[in-house]
């Protein structure tokens, strides 16, 4: 890094990271433990605290905003599992998303890395009809026989880091048609007790669409007359994480203006990650008085499909399924950022036949993290095999996520285990799903 | 700078991973949880075993490079501060435990040992190891034993001290010394076991120690009993122990944290009394219960406001747990928290509180005060904000005359903290003149070259200032 890049990002620093916050930090250690990057490492530059004092130091001036600096802070799965056991209360993920953004803005991406960044960050998520294109291309090819051959001869082989194994864990996405006819508007089953608006996601309305027809199922059956508003975009989250702040205020807006046409009771969301910036377009515009109210509106409408079964008395319902062993994997923001870690139990412990069992651990970060497990392999590698570790002591049949990201991260756990014959990854919407259908079906034996 | 050639012969013995001195490493290991204090070392080591770290202070004390061993750095005296530079070293690939002794009641481990990982280790077999820091989550035992932690459960179990039976040690020069072992009864010489713990790495580097385990009490019950009267709490607490009963953990809080505690942990602390007891007793069922209703009634005489048993684990775990957040959640108030641990004969706890009362008032900086009062160790605590130099100044002067206060009650200046670089001035006050030279003299036996954790302990000159800058 020459003087001038490292002289802007510290000014950048100055000027974008709270310095209260940075100062709130009392070093007490108490978020080391919670630290899957610490865990891995043992080594306090990769933990909450000292990457902290790293922005501190950049800030003071102790240190220059070297290579090793950013390294440590891209290191960061960005889980904010330190949040909630941070006594002070120190906002690390808002730090962490201002000093990425400031290091990404001031930084020359060589040609082909500033490609695929702009065609995923401006051209794939914010775009719809792009996102469902490229589904399409993935339905032929596996449809075509090409994955068959792909797998077989091993062509993926060759590529760098875990690709070969992610690709095994891609599920077989809908075809152009069901891509193309999505609902805009369902009526509860009965009589309606409210109206929910349905955040649909990307990847959720394309690769998980089924999981999304799950959910909206289960609104309906709970008495939602569900709206899935059709102007509404990506969340904004990889943008966000990913150091694009602009565009994740731009996707924050349009979205903002989706939902207050709805004019539902609640905003719904089936993926943590995204759930998780939903929940925090007030600080995401911040800086933007004329949206302040508007942002608040909205996200004090937000939860997770989970929050709003329950408070329904989903869980009264006669739920069950065929005997098997289950445990619940939290997904990060979910748990540490929209604080939602009991419902998902609840409901699970609800349902009759199935024996369900608490993972050491189950609030430590899976690895996945958004992109991070292709992009970080290595380290996403190692804290999924210490993943596995706990999940093979609760000896489950069955893993039950509530995030795309971790749902894939839990499959690509199991193709490296080789337990694919005993062992499934499932999202939460399609297991209770299938809870709800089986016991109606079974006519309500268990 | 270590020197080029020295930097070869380290990485010779740790390895090219295990040495690290980027500028990102050594800010990493600048600090600990001392507010203020911040210095920059030459290099962090990670060493793996005992003869990587002989090898390593050989090589320093030859060349005079100074070495700081730390733990997770969660203390509060700056004892792990590199502020003369020089080499951290970590524990942290020395993490094992290497033996339970179910016959001996004995638990052998290597420094890096995370506290809470032993305490749940030897429960697992029915066993209780006391001493329990409220960084234990995080905390190890190597940095336990160096600074001699206390913990909540002092009161009747004792600190660290009265739980290490041996340890491995190697000196500045390299050699190699085991003191004490399993046996209860060892008068073999020099007790070098106690001496080491407490030392803060000012001797030489610990890198195994024997335990003292004792059976897992069969139950405990956890108590909370508010006051209208900060004094009618601090003589209930001598009438309980005047009473002879030796309550598990017996501790204090005052109302400004009482308010902060609940508002993090959210478990029903009362914000409307001026001062709550919390107290624990274990042991056989029967006498729990009696000790419990016997310390009810006490607090009753002492017109306790209120007197709540918990009724079940989750409440009484729920209680504890908010009390061990006290510290760090009174830094939610203003950027900058001073803990002290100003510590007095119990029978003067209320004395105590009451001068601190006054101390704040006089300087006109807010104190909030918790602690371990069945043992009489207090934490008068101060939110404040550094870059308020006017405000930081009286803060200085205030917590001067507290300590000056505790040793005219028959106290200390620190109960558990330790001395490093936070309260070297003030170490002649407790020990005396003739009490800092031997001690020095006992540094300079071990550590002629002075490199083990330089600058820690002993203040260079008169007496400073309680906050420094870093």
């Amino acid at each position: 890094m020459n003087g001038k890049a490292a002289s802007d990002i510290r000014d950048g620093f100055r000027e974008r990271l709270d310095y209260n916050e940075l100062m709130n930090c009392m070093r007490c250690g108490f978020c080391l433990p919670s630290c899957p990057t610490y865990g891995q490492e043992q080594y306090e530059g990769a933990s909450p605290r000292g990457r902290i004092a790293l922005m501190k130091g950049v800030v003071d001036g102790v240190i220059e905003p070297d290579a090793d600096v950013e390294r440590q802070l891209d290191l960061c799965l960005g889980c904010r599992a330190c949040e909630p056991v941070c006594p002070s209360g120190v906002k690390y993920g808002h730090l962490l998303e201002e000093a990425r953004d400031v290091i990404q803005s001031k930084k020359q991406h060589k040609l082909p890395v500033r490609l695929v960044r702009m065609f995923v960050f401006r051209g794939l998520f914010p775009r719809m009809k792009w996102m469902r294109r490229l589904h399409v291309a993935i339905y032929w090819y596996q449809k075509s026989g090409l994955q068959r051959l792909v797998r077989g001869a091993r062509v993926l082989r060759a590529l760098p880091g875990n690709l070969e194994q992610l690709e095994r864990t891609l599920p077989d996405v809908p075809g152009p048609a069901a891509l193309r006819s999505r609902p805009t508007a369902l009526s509860a089953f009965g009589e309606p007790k409210m109206k929910v608006a349905f955040f649909r996601g990307c990847l959720m309305d394309t690769m998980f669409m089924e999981t999304n027809d799950a959910t909206m199922t289960l609104l309906r059956m709970a008495g939602c007359d569900v709206v899935v508003p059709p102007d509404q975009g990506c969340c904004g989250a990889l943008h966000a994480h990913g150091g694009e702040k602009e565009m994740a205020k731009r996707l924050a807006k349009a979205n903002i203006e989706a939902f207050e046409a709805a004019g539902a009771d609640a905003i719904i969301s089936n993926a943590g990650g995204c759930g998780a910036l939903l929940v925090e377009y007030d600080h995401l515009l911040r800086d933007e008085p004329q949206w302040q109210e508007r942002a608040k509106a909205f996200t004090s409408k937000v939860r997770d499909f989970t929050e709003i079964l329950i408070e329904l008395r989903f869980a009264d319902r006669r739920l069950s399924l065929p005997e098997q062993r289950v445990t619940y994997q939290d997904s990060c923001h979910l748990r540490n950022v929209m604080g939602t870690s009991k419902a998902p139990r609840e409901l699970l412990r609800s349902i009759a036949g199935i024996r369900f069992r608490e993972m050491e651990e189950a609030d430590h970060c899976c690895g996945s993290a958004g992109i991070y497990n292709i992009t970080e392999s290595k380290m996403s590698m190692g804290i999924l095999d210490y993943k596995m570790e706990k999940v093979r002591h609760t000896e489950a049949h069955t893993i039950v996520t509530a995030n795309p990201g971790c749902l894939l991260q839990m499959k690509l756990g199991i193709v490296r285990e080789g337990a694919e014959a005993r062992m499934r990854a499932v999202h939460l919407a399609d297991f209770l799903l299938e809870a709800a259908l089986h016991d109606s079906m079974s006519g309500g034996s268990a | 700078m270590v020197p080029a050639t020295i930097k070869a012969r380290l990485i010779d013995i740790v390895g090219e991973n295990q040495y690290r001195d980027s500028n990102e490493a050594r800010l990493a290991y600048s600090y600990d949880a001392t507010p203020n204090f911040q210095a920059l070392p030459d290099a962090v080591l990670m060493p793996q075993t005992t003869e990587q770290i002989r090898a390593i202070l050989r090589l320093c004390d030859e060349s005079r490079i100074p070495i700081v061993p730390r733990g997770s750095g969660t203390n509060l005296c700056a004892g792990t501060c590199p502020t003369e530079g020089g080499i951290v070293l970590t524990f942290n690939r020395m993490n094992r435990i290497l033996e339970i002794d179910e016959e001996n009641l004995t638990a052998t481990v290597q420094p890096g040992v995370i506290t809470k990982t032993l305490i749940e280790a030897v429960e697992a077999r029915n066993l209780f190891y006391p001493p329990d820091p409220s960084s234990m989550k995080i905390s190890t035992i190597g940095g336990n034993i160096n600074e001699c932690s206390g913990g909540l459960r002092g009161l009747k179990y004792g600190v660290t001290k009265d739980y290490v039976l041996g340890l491995e040690i190697v000196l500045p020069n390299g050699d190699l010394v085991r003191t004490g072992g399993k046996s209860t009864k060892d008068v073999a010489g020099y007790d070098l076991t106690k001496l080491f713990v407490g030392s803060e790495g000012t001797l030489g580097v610990i890198t195994e120690a024997t335990l003292k385990l004792v059976p897992m009490p069969e139950s405990k019950k956890t108590m909370l009993a508010l006051f209208e009267d900060i004094d009618a709490a601090a003589s209930t607490v001598s009438a309980i122990i005047a009473n002879r009963i030796i309550p598990a953990t017996l501790e204090f809080l005052d109302q400004p944290t009482c308010k902060v505690v609940e508002e993090y942990a959210k478990v029903g602390l009362p914000t409307d009394v001026n001062a709550v007891l919390l107290i624990e007793q274990d042991g056989v069922p029967e006498v729990v219960e009696r000790d419990m209703q016997r310390i009810a009634d006490i607090c009753r005489e002492g017109r306790a406001v209120s007197v709540k048993i918990a009724q079940s684990l989750a409440e009484a775990e729920a209680l504890s747990t908010a009390r061990r957040t006290a510290l760090s959640a009174l830094a939610r108030m203003k950027p900058t928290t001073i803990l002290e641990d100003a510590t007095v004969p119990r029978s003067k706890i209320g004395d105590m509180v009451k001068a601190i009362n006054d101390i704040a008032k006089k300087y006109d900086v807010m104190i909030c005060t918790f602690g371990h009062a069945g043992d009489g160790n207090l934490h008068p605590t101060c939110p404040t904000d550094a870059r308020d130099a006017g405000e930081m100044h009286r803060v200085e002067q205030a917590f001067e005359e507290i300590f000056l206060k505790a040793i005219e009650l028959g106290g200390t200046i620190t109960g558990e903290h330790g001395v490093g670089v936070m309260k070297r001035p003030y170490l002649a006050l407790k020990v005396g003149e003739a009490g800092v030279a031997a001690m020095q003299a006992v540094k300079s036996a071990f550590d002629p070259n002075n490199i083990m954790n330089p600058g820690k302990m002993f203040a260079k000159d008169a007496r400073k200032r309680v906050v420094i800058n870093g």
